[in-house]
């Protein structure tokens, strides 16, 4: 684990990914001291450009962009962590059992994977807001429905390939029951691909979610950043900032999210890359 | 021979690691020389050096870190170190050829036999197409393929392991080259086709008076096949000289370990169980592999893997099953330890069958029998500590932790490790400690019967003795009854008391190893005795091969 850390230190794309990344984790935390009070109240005259009486400029409300986007932040972390988290969580359940057990287990779960996989996840995603609703926990929801089945086929592959290594016959061999081999034994040994795609995942997970408030599917009581670029789109030739702050963040979000990932995937699997 | 002045001389080599490489050198002042017509075999464990050494003179290196730093290779004056690329080119495969340990991996599998035999001559300009291909005729002929116009057609998947190892030697030597370098070429095969594909290097190294440099590691192979010898020990070569003398009268100590390891055909002193209980009864076991078929109407593929296998297993018993790949040993042990589960026929011990009980009947059942398993980096998983290991069997049945931990570390003391060795992780140890530790977790459950598939198969030679003694020695301490699974026959001399030949999913042979080595009734397991390599010389060694 010690070398891990130190191949992922000396990674420096990842380490730009990580310093962009805890800048915006930190830009969530401080929002509501920077900016106390709500987000969507008007400060001033709308339409006013960056650097001027505020450093983002206004969008055609009057509202303080800034504090929108620091707003913003907070949703779109939550919503990428906690839609990956419950994505992962599924999807390793799902491919876990599929790959250890094999068999008619194997093709159920597949085949039930395969019936999420044959719906364009996007179009998966609107269908299940416009008919749950949009509440931030709904959104989560529908995003992580759309977000699993990837996992589950990658961790299908894995314990498949696990299952007959000769630890896992030692294990059965000593008696032991398939939970404990499944938990103690394979899991720990696919703990690095689960780590990468999930890392990779959650960059998925904000664009779906910058998409669907883009397209006016969010919770209209929450701040985010698709919400903003979505409000902002009639007016993007007279006030062009109000879609390019927000969307710059988006960028610069999923590009930090996925140099970690990539710095993580080179770090666990050295292999990958020797010489 | 040797009044000539050497086809192959390499002087001084060196080849140096990487820094991080866990010695400066791979290669360390080595001085060969290969004369015309002859077997030069260069002999090591691995990590001596011996594959980095024979690939230099090909201008095969592993990675841009391993590079040679000193010494010359001369081929006819031409020191082929500094040849350039183009140079070298011309020179592989016409002057100096190679073959390859795996011929599965070194030959192409999306290109016809034929096509790969042609490509060589293709490229260095011989004759016209209808010319090459009669060459490649002429070529699989002389290697002995039968029906050579079918090789040529067939993908090398389609071939048997003997086949494509024939198909690379022809490869080889389409071009007539001087030097032949053959890198393990029969480790993978099985041991009937090893004496055949030996005795074929040696007919065609004899017809073309080719120098041959052969990198084993195998002293059986050696005694088969070898002119000269040199012994290889980390990157240094240690001893040279002619095979005769080097096997006979060894000079460096290294050469005295590694010749005293190698384990002779002679079993030992003979036990008598024939009063113990039967503890293992194996009546009848069928095992049928099905694959393909159903789906796309493709005809489904059957495999008997056993058929019918039957025998007895008396308490502190050793049975050897032996056999070639596919023969189903390691089926028939998979079986018994219900890894997978049988079609038919009754697996009994202490006379209650085991072979179709359920999941949960079969769990207090299974720490009666334990088992050990061939690739000691696959059978530990490296994200559990060896404490842990070694520990958890017990634990699993219901012993307090720290009970089964203080257990674990008596038993790695009992295999010969550390008693620090608990809290380090598999990656740590060397194979043949790994196999201490797979041995260790086997006997925290105190099984009565212990099953080895091949255990010491993924081992150096003389790593290989120590793991036997050990096995040897904790047999008779604990009174254990073992099925040990092997291809070797001389390995299977020295454990075993009783040995199962296998054939093609059945036992052809059966009874006591001295009765069986000594007067082979079937013809299989005369074919398989012979093909033993160095028998000859083996038995030349103990003065005790009377009978």
């Amino acid at each position: 684990m010690r070398d891990a850390f130190l191949r992922f230190v000396r990674h420096k794309p990842a380490l730009v990914g990580l310093v962009l990344l805890v800048m915006v984790v930190i830009a969530a935390a401080v929002a509501s001291l920077l900016y106390p009070g709500d987000p969507f109240r008007i400060v001033g005259k709308p339409f006013q450009p960056p650097l001027t009486d505020f450093p983002l400029g206004t969008d055609m409300l009057g509202r303080d962009l800034a504090a929108a986007v620091f707003y913003g932040a907070r949703t779109t972390l939550l919503i990428g962590f906690a839609a990956t988290l419950i994505a992962t969580v599924v999807g390793v359940t799902i491919g876990g059992l599929a790959g250890y057990f094999g068999g008619r287990a194997d093709a159920l779960l597949m085949r039930l994977t395969e019936l999420f996989q044959t719906i364009p996840f996007f179009l998966f995603a609107i269908l299940l807001v416009a008919v749950l609703g949009s509440s931030i926990g709904k959104i989560i929801f529908a995003i992580a429905v759309v977000s699993w089945p990837p996992m589950a086929r990658l961790v299908r592959g894995e314990f498949m390939a696990m299952r007959n290594r000769e630890f896992v016959q030692a294990c059965v061999s000593m008696g032991m029951g398939h939970a404990r081999i499944i938990v103690v034994h394979i899991l720990p040994n696919t703990l690095s691909a689960i780590v990468v795609t999930g890392s990779l995942m959650i960059a998925t997970a904000i664009l779906i979610e910058s998409g669907l408030s883009f397209l006016g599917l969010s919770d209209p009581n929450v701040m985010s950043w698709g919400y903003i670029i979505g409000s902002g789109r009639s007016v993007l030739r007279t006030a062009w900032w109000i879609c390019a702050v927000p969307g710059v963040a988006i960028l610069l979000t999923v590009m930090a999210i996925n140099l970690v990932g990539d710095g993580l995937n080179d770090a666990l699997n050295p292999r990958l890359r020797q010489l | 021979m040797s009044g000539d002045s050497p086809l192959l001389r390499i002087e001084q080599l060196h080849v140096a690691l990487p820094p991080w490489a866990d010695r400066p050198f791979a290669v360390e002042d080595v001085s060969i020389d290969l004369y015309r017509n002859e077997i030069l075999c260069v002999v090591g464990e691995s990590g001596s050096g011996k594959s980095v050494m024979s690939r230099a003179v090909m201008g095969l290196f592993a990675s841009r870190h391993v590079r040679p730093t000193g010494g010359r290779i001369l081929l006819d004056g031409e020191n082929l170190l500094e040849a350039t690329h183009e140079r070298l080119r011309a020179i592989r495969g016409n002057r100096v050829a190679m073959i390859f340990q795996e011929p599965m991996t070194a030959l192409n599998p999306v290109h016809r036999i034929g096509r790969q035999i042609e490509e060589v001559l293709e490229i260095h300009r011989v004759g016209t197409p209808a010319e090459r291909r009669a060459r490649a005729v002429a070529m699989l002929e002389a290697v002995n393929l039968p029906d050579p116009a079918k090789i040529l057609a067939a993908y090398p998947h389609q071939l048997s392991g003997g086949q494509r190892q024939r198909a690379m030697i022809a490869m080889a030597l389409a071009l007539e080259p001087d030097v032949l370098i053959a890198d393990e070429p029969t480790t993978a095969l099985d041991v009937t086709t090893q004496a055949q594909i030996l005795a074929l290097i040696r007919d065609i190294q004899r017809k073309k008076g080719m120098g041959v440099i052969f990198v084993t590691h195998d002293f059986g192979v050696v005694a088969e096949i070898a002119d000269r010898i040199a012994v290889m020990q980390h990157g240094k070569l240690v001893e040279q000289g002619d095979a005769r003398e080097v096997l006979s009268q060894p000079q460096a100590a290294y050469t005295r370990s590694l010749l005293a390891a190698v384990p002779s055909l002679t079993p030992g002193p003979r036990r008598d169980f024939a009063g113990n209980p039967v503890v293992l009864s194996v009546k009848g076991v069928t095992k049928t592999y099905r694959t393909g078929g159903g789906f796309f109407g493709t005809s489904a593929r059957r495999v008997d893997a056993l058929k019918g296998v039957a025998f007895d297993l008396r308490r502190g018993e050793t049975l050897g099953i032996v056999g070639e790949s596919g023969s189903g040993k390691s089926t028939v042990a998979r079986c018994i330890t219900r890894l997978i589960d049988s079609d038919s026929g009754r697996i009994e011990i202490d006379g209650k069958d085991i072979a179709h009980l359920g999941t949960r009947a079969l769990r207090p059942l299974r720490r009666r029998m334990q088992m050990v398993f061939q690739d000691p980096y696959g059978s530990l998983n490296p994200r559990r500590t060896v404490g842990q290991l070694v520990a958890e069997g017990p634990i699993v049945h219901g012993t307090p932790a720290a009970e089964a931990t203080r257990r674990a570390v008596e038993l790695l003391e009992l295999v010969g490790l550390d008693a620090r060795s608990a809290s380090r992780y598999p990656h740590e140890f060397s194979g043949g400690q790994r196999q201490r530790i797979g041995l260790a977790r086997a006997l925290a459950l105190e099984p009565e019967i212990l099953v080895a598939d091949e255990p010491v198969s993924a081992l150096d030679v003389s790593v290989q003795e120590q793991v036997l003694k050990l096995i040897a020695d904790i047999r008779t301490r604990l009174g254990l009854t073992v099925l040990f699974i092997t291809h070797d026959l001389r390995v299977a001399s020295q454990v075993c008391d009783s040995i199962a030949v296998m054939h093609k999913g059945e036992i052809v042979e059966y009874g006591a190893v001295a009765d069986v080595y000594a007067n082979p009734r079937h013809d299989y397991t005369r074919t398989l005795l012979a093909a033993v390599p160095g028998r000859a010389w083996s038995e030349a060694q103990s003065p005790a091969s009377a009978n």
